[in-house]
């Protein structure tokens, strides 16, 4: 009985941290509809520069509490900076687009922090006149944990008191509900805009420079935190204050006591409760269906027509060089060459749901991974030949995108990315977790190709072949009638009803098909690889999947190609070649989402028109 | 028979009533204009004919079968073609694509995976697109394309499915005046040499007075009036509705 108290009392610590970041997170999303990666590369920064202010600063009360509140206020500035430099500049591009900008923000921030405080974990001092324990039940509980505790009701009351009692709190509110309108009502936006990212990062500043006695500082508190931040921001309803405060409490305690009464499931049980909860109620537990886009026109996304010559000589000539010249590489150069082959598919898939079917998908390296397990499962308790494992990869990847996306596909926007996510980190943890069968974090290995595809050119000129024909396949379902249909759904959904296009139906397909398309890029990477590893369906390589797509354009056919030659190629390289590679690209994508908003195959295309008239 | 039989519609939101009990039917070739203020439940009547609403309570028959509460995508299968208030279209499609795309839909053939579009069902969309004076725009996006034009284009698409009822929710509304009159007279055209019901509910007296076979009027909810255009014009209660505005008599 004490035990459970202690436990539901640190769980209480955890969702008030939880809560500082969250609501910072829900905040600038309900303003500005950004989903920000970089909100936990804030709470990093919050964490390192408290470490420095209060080692620095002498000792005592003022020291610690001054470099907390420093460390907050410097990342309010650093949210305020980055909002000036590049998000205010990327507003109108196209949906998520700015989520490109705020990883390459992520990728950026990762690389200074190390630079700066190095790669070795950081123990900061602990808090003054808190570092004994007080005594519960007979049970001593540390008091720094019970002044948390006390910290997020704070907050949030401070909150809501800003957002009910002052002009700016109201304008805020404002714009949640109905950012146009309030652009229309003559208020300054920019201003707003600018001032919720710095209230919003400095939340997350102060969630992280709080943690500092709690635990070590290290270089993976960006993306450990994100994930839960989004759950919490998402579970509560996007941009509901309350919402967040509830879903932090859910968390934490499901965090505290799932350990106790779960423990076989503990990764995932918080992704479980965010299925549910989403399914159930599709806009989180306090949030509110987004105000419908008014202009009656709705989206005007480019006519898709077939390929300009020129660019059907230039993949001609791209095809050509990727048969003939593989002979004369060296191993490596072709087992990234098959990686690329794989990517590419990988991105094509992906593109058909987010582009033609107009819904985001985070979790879309689950159907990939389950692809690769598929295989190897197949190969390794089965005994069955390549081929075999092959065809078993799309239809295992295939199968599951039905099963996922009967629930997904009924959602949209964000909640729906944050579904796929959830069923993703679902499948992950099962790979993760379930030993007997997987593996566990060993993984499989041994998964190599029959012996007439054992050469490494054999297999890449299967790989592309696969990849390649599966590709295509793909473009020409977007140019047959159920693309359309996709297309159809995503443009009017009334126009659509009205035709008689079952929306839901179309969507669930064509959410099956990418899942199967990405299923054989799962396979072929996994014969590539000789292996699987839990990691495949890992949020990473899901974000990886979302950059290639971004990156090369949403809008075209081509784009999700090239953006996974031009990210699988840059990462690649950049790895070798130095070990900034992360500052590099995140500030080549920082630049690519300034000067190519439409990504680089958009960007390709609307200079083409502008040179030969309207395509 | 009449084509659509409607019989004690009722609908409320929340605390207000906002169509109670209308009845009234459609024939075959027949305009039928649905007309009454702002608020008087005009759109609300037309989304329970098509199924965007679900009625409270009370039948829609269409050639005498129940159709109550059906999704629209069925009602839409039994031969219902619709237009919007604010025109709803493919706006990454041309306006032939637009047109094809319903003609398919009708033809059942939207699970292809293979054919492109490009060559399926062209030529009876162009053909529809001819009828409407819109082919010279068929292969502009209907992203770019003027007010007016989408207003015709919906109308291509409504009659894609070969519909025994249209529904048009104020047709011309954001239109010239002069392109108001030839839409309608052209929708009156079709609608005699092919037999289709019209149903729509306008605000522009003129194109309801010139082109209306029959008149409907709503007021907060009810049927206030219904026949020829003359009676209705002279109808005391539908002058006192629209008291002041001089609506009735056509001067604005």
């Amino acid at each position: 009985m004490e035990n459970l108290v202690l436990q539901a009392l640190s769980g209480l610590a955890s969702a008030s941290s939880l809560f500082l970041v969250a609501s910072g997170l829900t905040v600038i999303f309900g303003v500005s509809r950004v989903v920000n990666f970089a909100h936990g590369s804030f709470y990093m920064l919050g964490a390192y520069l408290a470490y420095t202010l209060v080692t620095h600063l002498p000792r005592g009360h003022l020291g610690f509490w001054g470099g907390v509140i420093g460390a907050a206020v410097l990342v309010g500035l650093i949210g305020l900076a980055v909002e000036m430099l590049l998000l205010r500049r990327i507003y109108r591009a196209p949906e998520l687009f700015q989520l490109l900008a705020t990883f390459g923000v992520v990728l950026i921030v990762q690389e200074l922090t190390q630079m700066i405080w190095g790669a070795q974990d950081l123990l900061g001092p602990r808090a003054p006149g808190l570092r004994g324990s007080a005594e519960i039940l007979g049970l001593r509980f540390p008091l720094y944990e019970l002044f948390l505790i006390g910290v997020g009701p704070v907050v949030l009351g401070l909150l809501v008191l800003l957002f009910r009692r002052t002009r700016w709190g109201t304008l805020v509110r404002a714009a949640t509900q109905d950012r146009e309108m309030v652009g229309a009502l003559g208020v300054n936006q920019r201003m707003l805009f600018t001032s919720v990212f710095f209230l919003g990062s400095l939340l997350a500043g102060l969630g992280g420079a709080l943690q500092l006695p709690r635990e070590s500082v290290n270089l993976h508190m960006d993306l450990s935190i994100i994930t839960e931040a989004f759950v919490v921001v998402v579970v509560g309803g996007l941009g509901s204050l309350t919402g967040a405060a509830l879903a932090a409490l859910l968390i934490g305690e499901l965090h505290a006591f799932g350990i106790l009464i779960v423990p076989k499931i503990t990764l995932v049980l918080v992704f479980l409760v965010m299925a549910l909860v989403l399914v159930v109620r599709p806009h989180g537990l306090l949030g509110k269906p987004e105000a419908a886009a008014r202009g009656g026109q709705g989206s005007a996304e480019p006519v898709i027509g077939p390929a300009p010559a020129a660019l059907r000589w230039l993949a001609l000539a791209a095809l050509g060089l990727a048969v003939v010249v593989p002979p004369f590489l060296g191993d490596y150069a072709i087992s990234v060459l098959t990686e690329l082959a794989t990517a590419v598919l990988f991105a094509a898939s992906l593109h058909l749901i987010m582009g033609p079917g107009g819904m985001a998908s985070f979790g879309h390296a689950a159907y990939f991974g389950l692809g690769a397990y598929g295989a190897a499962l197949a190969a390794q308790w089965l005994g069955a030949p390549m081929l075999a494992g092959l065809a078993l990869a799309p239809l295992a990847a295939g199968v599951f995108g039905l099963v996922f996306g009967y629930f997904c596909v009924r959602l949209s926007g964000v909640y729906a990315a944050m579904l796929t996510l959830a069923f993703a980190q679902i499948a992950w943890s099962v790979a993760f977790q379930w030993v007997e069968v997987t593996g566990g974090d060993n993984g499989i290995l041994g998964v190599w190709p029959d012996a007439w595809a054992a050469p490494k050119l054999v297999f890449y000129y299967l790989a592309l072949a696969l990849c390649l024909g599966a590709t295509l396949l793909l473009r020409r379902v977007v140019h047959a009638p159920f693309g359309y249909a996709l297309r159809a759904q995503r443009d009017s959904a009334l126009r659509a009803e009205a035709i008689g296009i079952d929306a839901f139906r179309i969507r669930w397909l064509g959410f099956a098909l990418a899942a199967a398309a990405a299923g054989i890029a799962g396979g072929l990477f996994a014969y590539g690889k000789g292996s699987v590893f839990p990691t495949y369906m890992g949020i990473p390589r899901s974000v990886d999947a979302l950059l290639m797509v971004l990156l090369g354009g949403v809008q075209t056919l081509s784009g999700p190609i090239i953006g996974a030659l031009a990210f699988t190629g840059l990462q690649e390289q950049l790895v070798r070649l130095t070990d900034l590679w992360r500052l590099i690209l995140g500030a080549v994508i920082v630049l690519l989402v300034l000067f190519f908003p439409q990504g680089l195959a958009g960007a390709t295309r609307a200079r083409w028109e502008a040179r030969h008239g309207d395509a | 028979m009449a084509t659509l039989e409607v019989t004690g519609l009722e609908k409320s939101f929340g605390g207000v009533r906002a169509v109670q009990g209308v009845s009234f039917s459609v024939a075959p070739g027949e305009m039928l204009a649905l007309i009454g203020p702002n608020g008087a439940g005009k759109s609300t009547c037309f989304n329970m004919l098509n199924g965007q609403l679900r009625p409270d309570a009370g039948a829609v028959r269409l050639l005498g079968q129940d159709i109550t509460g059906l999704a629209p995508r069925q009602v839409w299968r039994l031969g219902v073609g619709r237009t919007f208030q604010i025109t709803a279209t493919f706006g990454s499609m041309t306006v032939l694509e637009n047109v094809q795309m319903a003609l398919l839909s009708h033809h059942r053939r939207l699970g292809g995976l293979w054919r492109p579009v490009a060559r399926m069902d062209a030529a009876p969309a162009r053909a529809l697109l001819e009828r409407l004076g819109m082919a010279d725009q068929a292969a502009r996006p209907c992203g770019i394309l003027a007010y007016g034009d989408l207003k015709r284009v919906e109308l291509a698409i409504a009659l894609a499915n070969e519909p025994k009822l249209l529904l048009m929710d104020e047709p011309t509304a954001g239109m010239a005046p002069q392109e108001r009159v030839s839409l309608m007279a052209l929708t009156a055209q079709i609608a005699r040499e092919s037999g289709i019901a019209v149903l729509f509910t306008e605000h522009d007296m003129d194109v309801v007075f010139s082109h209306a076979d029959r008149i409907l009027v709503l007021d907060r909810g009810r049927l206030i009036a219904k026949g020829a255009p003359a009676v209705v014009r002279a109808d005391p209660r539908v002058r006192e509705v629209y008291l002041g505005s001089g609506a009735v008599t056509g001067a604005h």
